[in-house]
């Protein structure tokens, strides 16, 4: 009682007599809560985007091209072209559970309109990749010019480790290349030939996967990462492993 | 001093204690021998013709009861050695009868371990070249791998010095046998522990709980195999090895309380706000799937009832506490199965919610895998078998003498 009596015989201040220091933390917090509002949506799904400063920008894209894929999932028909290049492009076998890349199916019998989407997925290339901590021989390893998550097949011993820890089944055991086989954006079989795309991407008539540099601002996959417009997520964020293929609508 | 013997009186006496072993013991010798050959026929037959064409694991769960079996395998041994080590080791006196044979049965579960492994893993011999010229420090199965490597060489010179009377040498070889084994079986937790993706197993719980589960494993086996290696011998106890056994049933009753607790806490942490990806499997143990096999193999086979047998045997009512040891053995080969294929039945894309991955998935061993994993059992049955003759028992009069 005596304390609400204290309080209401108290006189307004005024903002006048606050420190310019506590002025300046007050803006500062008000800053950083519309800052988390108005970035939570992109916070809460891509951990790449996490204390994102200019400053940081190549600590957050280290590699030199940065190889990212942006998926516009809305756009998968699931037609499967993609699928089907990539076993073509990087000798697949024709085997149950062997491939580098799917397309998952996603039914919302509830949803006003459309109820199914169709969500591709591959190796994520993740800035912290499960699969290359795990691997006991550096069998898999991070590129370290592009950021590609590689095989050296040669000293691949088979304990499927990495398949355990990969995060997104985005792992095989290839017995013809006895090792673990994976999704390397067509690296051997395209990139250094001088292609632009990975298989999968160019046989996209829809143009659902945009493949590119995120370290190159030009870029479209840059552009796509870094508008505010529509949603940007990673699948899986909670894994932790700062993965390079983004989603997004549209 | 120990007595010196002749190579030819050494011979001869072997001999003469296999010549002396009656048919039941030939009989186990042969089933044990045919179960290790059928292994290693299945296991190179798989091996050259392509593992994918025999085993029943997938790409969404590549481990199947091998590593199941490795697991159990690596875990009795560190465990057999952990337990034995309390009085070699550390003094206790109450613990040394059961110090030979214990780690004599170490080295046999580990070789037992590196037997299934070894067919498990698709190229073996890659990683005996890779391993030491590719090593990668952040791999928790490198450090596993290689330590368990170096706790094999140590449990083998302990045994060599504790056979030649060497005492000193053989506590340090005990005590750094032990340090690696606890290193070796903490990583082996932590290959399943530290993955980020897998909640079930995620978390510092797994290592904690390896170790203690292998203590809990080692009395099991201890009891188990002294009470049958007496058996064998067909010799009677003496009045040290029982009072041996006593204190290691004590120990286990403590063990099993131990697992009993961090199995409460582990099952209730995946229940509490129903934690995705680790609630639906915990869930599948309590009352789904997996629930029989949880509830009959792993609460009741391995803790609750051997902790009653072990206390109304009062450790001194030898058939109770075989009794009870067979049954821990047998629920904890169950338990092992359990840890590795629940943690794996989450599909990754369980929380997206998409048709290919709306339900746990399922594992059931083929034929190949099961006859590789009775041969890894046919192993320790062999080498106990063998290893009771050829060391005589394993007596240890001259340790306290």
């Amino acid at each position: 009682m005596d304390n609400k009596m204290d309080l209401d015989k108290r006189q307004n201040e005024g903002i006048e007599n606050i420190p310019m220091q506590q002025r300046r933390d007050f803006l500062k917090m008000g800053l950083a809560i519309t800052g988390i509002f108005a970035g939570g949506s992109l916070l809460s799904v891509a951990s790449t985007f996490n204390r994102a400063h200019a400053s940081d920008f190549a600590k957050k894209y280290p590699y030199k091209p940065h190889y990212s894929m942006v998926m516009r999932q809305d756009r998968c028909i699931d037609c499967e072209r993609c699928m089907e290049a990539c076993v073509k492009t990087n000798h697949v076998p024709n085997v149950h559970g062997a491939y580098r890349t799917t397309i998952l199916e996603k039914d919302t019998p509830d949803a006003i309109g459309g109820k199914r989407e169709f969500i591709p997925v591959l190796c994520n290339q993740c800035n912290l990749p499960q699969c290359v901590r795990v691997c006991p021989t550096k069998a898999t390893y991070k590129d370290k010019t592009t950021g590609i998550v590689m095989m050296k097949i040669s000293n691949c011993i088979g304990c499927l480790t990495c398949q355990e820890g990969c995060p997104y089944n985005a792992r095989y055991f290839n017995e013809e290349k006895k090792a673990v086989d994976k999704c390397n954006f067509c690296f051997d079989t395209r990139l250094v030939h001088g292609e632009k795309l990975t298989a999968c991407a160019f046989a996209c008539p829809a143009e659902v996967r945009i493949f590119g540099d995120l370290s190159n601002q030009e870029d479209q996959v840059f552009k796509l990462v870094h508008q505010i417009e529509k949603q940007v997520w990673v699948l899986r964020p909670e894994a932790g492993t700062r993965p390079n293929v983004f989603y997004t609508k549209g | 001093m120990a007595q010196q013997f002749t190579l030819n009186e050494l011979v001869s006496g072997v001999v003469n204690r296999l010549k002396s072993a009656g048919m039941g013991y030939y009989l186990m010798v042969f089933i044990s021998g045919l179960l290790v050959l059928a292994a290693t026929g299945a296991g190179l037959h798989a091996m050259i013709t392509g593992h994918e064409n025999f085993y029943n694991v997938t790409r969404e769960m590549p481990w199947g009861i091998l590593i199941a079996a490795y697991v159990f395998f690596v875990v009795t041994s560190t465990g057999l050695c952990l337990v034995s080590s309390i009085g070699h080791v550390f003094g206790i006196q109450d613990f040394m009868p059961i110090a030979k044979r214990s780690v004599f049965l170490s080295i046999a579960t580990i070789l037992s371990g590196f037997f299934v492994i070894a067919f498990e893993i698709k190229l073996p011999w890659r990683m005996a070249i890779y391993n030491v010229i590719s090593p990668n420090l952040t791999s928790n199965i490198w450090w596993m791998g290689t330590l368990y490597g170096i706790y094999l060489m140590f449990m083998f010179m302990e045994y060599v010095f504790l056979n030649m009377n060497k005492h000193n040498p053989a506590v340090v070889c005990g005590f750094s046998g032990s340090v690696a084994g606890i290193l070796a079986h903490s990583n082996l937790g932590a290959v399943f522990g530290l993955l980020m993706g897998r909640e079930f197993w995620h978390g510092p719980y797994m290592p904690i709980y390896f170790i203690a589960s292998a203590m809990m494993t080692g009395c099991a086996v201890i009891i188990m195999f002294h009470i049958l290696g007496y058996k064998v011998n067909k010799e009677k106890m003496g009045p040290d090895m029982e009072r041996s056994l006593e204190v290691t049933t004590k120990v286990g009753i403590l063990l099993i309380c131990v697992i009993l607790f961090f199995t409460t806490w582990k099952m209730i942490s995946g229940i509490a706000g129903e934690p995705g990806g680790k609630y639906e499997p915990v869930m599948a143990l309590i009352s789904g799937k997996y629930a029989f096999s949880f509830w009959v193999f792993e609460i009741l086979a391995a803790m609750v009832a051997p902790l009653i047998l072990f206390m109304l045997s009062r450790g001194k009512n030898m058939k109770l506490m075989l009794l009870a040891s067979i049954s821990m053995i047998i629920g904890i080969f169950v338990m092992r199965f359990n840890l590795v294929m629940v943690g794996q039945s989450v599909p990754v894309y369980l929380e997206l919610g998409v048709n290919e991955y709306k339900h746990l998935m399922d594992y059931v061993p083929s034929l190949y895998e099961m006859i590789i994993t009775a041969g890894g059992f046919g192993m320790t049955a062999l080498l106990f078998l063998l290893g009771e003759k050829i060391f005589d028992g394993h007596k240890v009069e001259a340790d306290h003498h």
